[in-house]
């Protein structure tokens, strides 16, 4: 064996890739495959589904579920600019001024992953009930009308969203501008840019892969996101495309709508990745 | 010159500008907004609410302590499953991820480019996506889903996110020292395990509590491959739709202390152990 390899040197890499690779492929790829060809199936959970090529169910499905397709892309965004106003002020903090505590700082950035996704966000339902310790205390005291609710708003669902990527966009953010030699913008300065000049023209375009990074690590699991929309929205008003799939998927057994929702998603994410990597010239596909 | 250029940045310093007042603050502001959902956890794992709801303060107890792996015999055995499903799919997808690693950054050979992809997609797609195409494959194959679909969905993702920890370890290798090794006449095997091994290790283990990290608090992409079993968080999922019980909060707060407690004295011993590797270095 260990002689037939060294024959074959070439070889070696391809028996490193192939145990990983495969699983990729047999548990990435193929159900990418499955799930186009369930799309194209038509039928109930209780007859059997049959293959009929019907490409219809894309538009169906587009027009169906416009209002949700929008409403997350919408949700998203929004909560893609937010991630962005509250994590670079703070990641340009611990990168510049965080001194010794740089390390305590970033702990503390990572320290919500140490508790479940779930339960953080059940904990954002008491902070925000009706009558929880912080609205109810509000209305108690005639701060708040008693009518006043942040659950079940689009409110409550994005900044439960915002909530939990931020750390996500943070790291990141932190890991470009560290790399930024201060001497940079002390250059800047000493050739008289204004404190704002320098931070547009040179810090900010030097931390631009973090920016990068950051935002499509907000943005795309809060596009596909279903749980705060369910637990801190829960309304027809606040339902997300995820709740579609997750439903039709998981409740109704509708597969062939569930599928074709699911890959609409990922296509129309793969290509707004693809324009956005464009605009941002230079940036690479890698993680 | 030199002496004029920092006369000139001491002068700048006393200059306070409005950053440096309201930075700091806000990070602070920032820091307490992260810390809050898990004060409350923690703060109402100790109330002792009459009937279902957990909502408001009603008074202390620490009766959820005593009872805690007696009063929800369904959580334990969520928390079992999710212990099984986490320990297998941290070992498979960090020596499947790790061989990828290596062969990235130590091998040239054809279809870079497409293994780039392959890795690369898994990270970029929607969990709901990856969750429904799994489903869509278990289903259509008619197999069973239990806590075996689970684990192969949990191995599948974290592959990804073994390779990029890796990879990124093994970009700065300097590989003088395998050859150092090979001059002094080890083999490759030999070397691999003497030299490369321990050198890559740190950055092996990272990419493995990552994936632990991982695996133990998904909940979308578990949810869709999950059949009867359950794992923790589907079973936090399942319990507060009828009203959080307390134990949930318990729960969560002492796999927090644990977790808490565990990455602090694991970084306080390498960073004790970097002192003594390198006691020349001082602290930057």
């Amino acid at each position: 064996m260990a002689a037939w390899l060294r024959r074959r040197r070439g070889l070696i890499p391809y028996l490193f890739l192939l145990p990983g690779g495969l699983w990729l492929v047999v548990f990435f790829v193929l159900p990418m495959v499955t799930m186009a060809s369930v799309a194209l199936q038509e039928g109930t959970l209780g007859t059997g589904f049959t293959f009929t090529f019907n490409i219809g169910v894309f538009p169906e499905v587009l027009g169906r579920y416009d209002e949700q397709f929008l409403r997350s892309l919408l949700y998203a965004l929004v909560v893609t600019i937010l991630t962005m106003a509250i994590g670079y002020p703070m990641a340009y903090t611990i990168a510049f001024r965080g001194g010794r505590y740089k390390n305590v700082l970033l702990l503390l950035v990572i320290l919500p992953f140490f508790t479940s996704f779930i339960i953080r966000t059940i904990s954002w339902k008491f902070i925000l009930a009706d009558q929880g310790f912080v609205l109810g205390t509000l209305k108690d005291i005639g701060l708040l009308d008693d009518g006043f609710r942040l659950l079940a708003t689009p409110v409550a669902v994005i900044s439960g969203i915002t909530y939990n990527y931020l750390p996500f966009v943070v790291l990141p953010l932190y890991v470009a501008l560290e790399k930024i030699d201060p001497r940079l913008v002390e250059a800047a300065t000493d050739l008289y840019a204004s404190r704002l000049q320098a931070f547009l023209r040179v810090t900010l375009p030097l931390s631009i892969s973090g920016v990068f990074a950051g935002s499509l690590l907000a943005f795309i699991p809060a596009a596909g996101d279903y749980i705060n929309a369910e637990l801190l929205g829960g309304t027809r008003e606040t339902t997300m495309i995820g709740n579609v799939v997750q439903t039709l998927y998981l409740t109704n057994n509708d597969y062939p709508q569930a599928s074709a929702i699911s890959l609409i998603l990922m296509v129309g994410l793969i290509i707004g990745v693809v324009i956005y990597t464009r605009v941002l010239r230079g940036q690479e596909l890698t993680v | 010159m030199a002496a004029n250029a920092s006369a000139q940045g001491s002068l700048r310093r006393p200059r306070r500008d409005l950053a440096s007042a309201i930075l700091p603050a806000f990070t602070g502001l920032v820091v307490l907004y992260l810390m809050l959902p898990i004060l409350v956890m923690i703060v109402f794992g100790f109330n002792d609410p009459r009937g279902r709801f957990n909502f408001t303060w009603q008074g202390f107890t620490l009766e959820h302590y005593a009872n805690i792996f007696t009063s929800q015999p369904r959580m334990n055995e969520a928390l079992i499953n999710s212990l099984i499903v986490a320990v297998v799919s941290t070992l498979v997808a960090t020596v499947l991820g790790t061989l990828i690693g290596l062969a990235l950054t130590r091998y040239e050979f054809r279809g870079r480019g497409p293994l780039n992809l392959l890795i690369f997609l898994p990270i970029a797609t929607p969990e709901v996506v990856l969750g429904a195409s799994l489903l869509a494959l278990f289903v259509s194959a008619g197999l069973a889903r239990d806590i075996t679909t689970i684990t192969i969905a949990h191995i599948m993702f974290n592959i990804s996110y073994v390779v990029v920890t890796v990879r990124a370890r093994l970009a700065g290798f300097n590989r003088s020292v395998e050859e150092a090794a090979m001059d002094l006449g080890a083999d490759e095997w030999t070397t691999f395990w003497k030299v490369t091994f321990p050198l890559i290790f740190p950055g092996i283990l990272a990419a493995a509590m990552l994936a632990f990290a991982f695996s133990i608090d998904d909940f979308v992409i578990t949810q869709f491959t999950a059949g009867v079993d359950q794992t923790f968080p589907l079973w936090v999922y399942g319990a507060s739709r009828i009203g959080v019980p307390p134990e949930v909060n318990v729960m969560g707060t002492i796999i927090f202390v644990i977790a808490v407690v565990g990455i602090v004295g694991w970084t306080l011993l390498q960073r004790r152990e970097q002192l003594v590797a390198e006691p020349t270095r001082t602290d930057r």
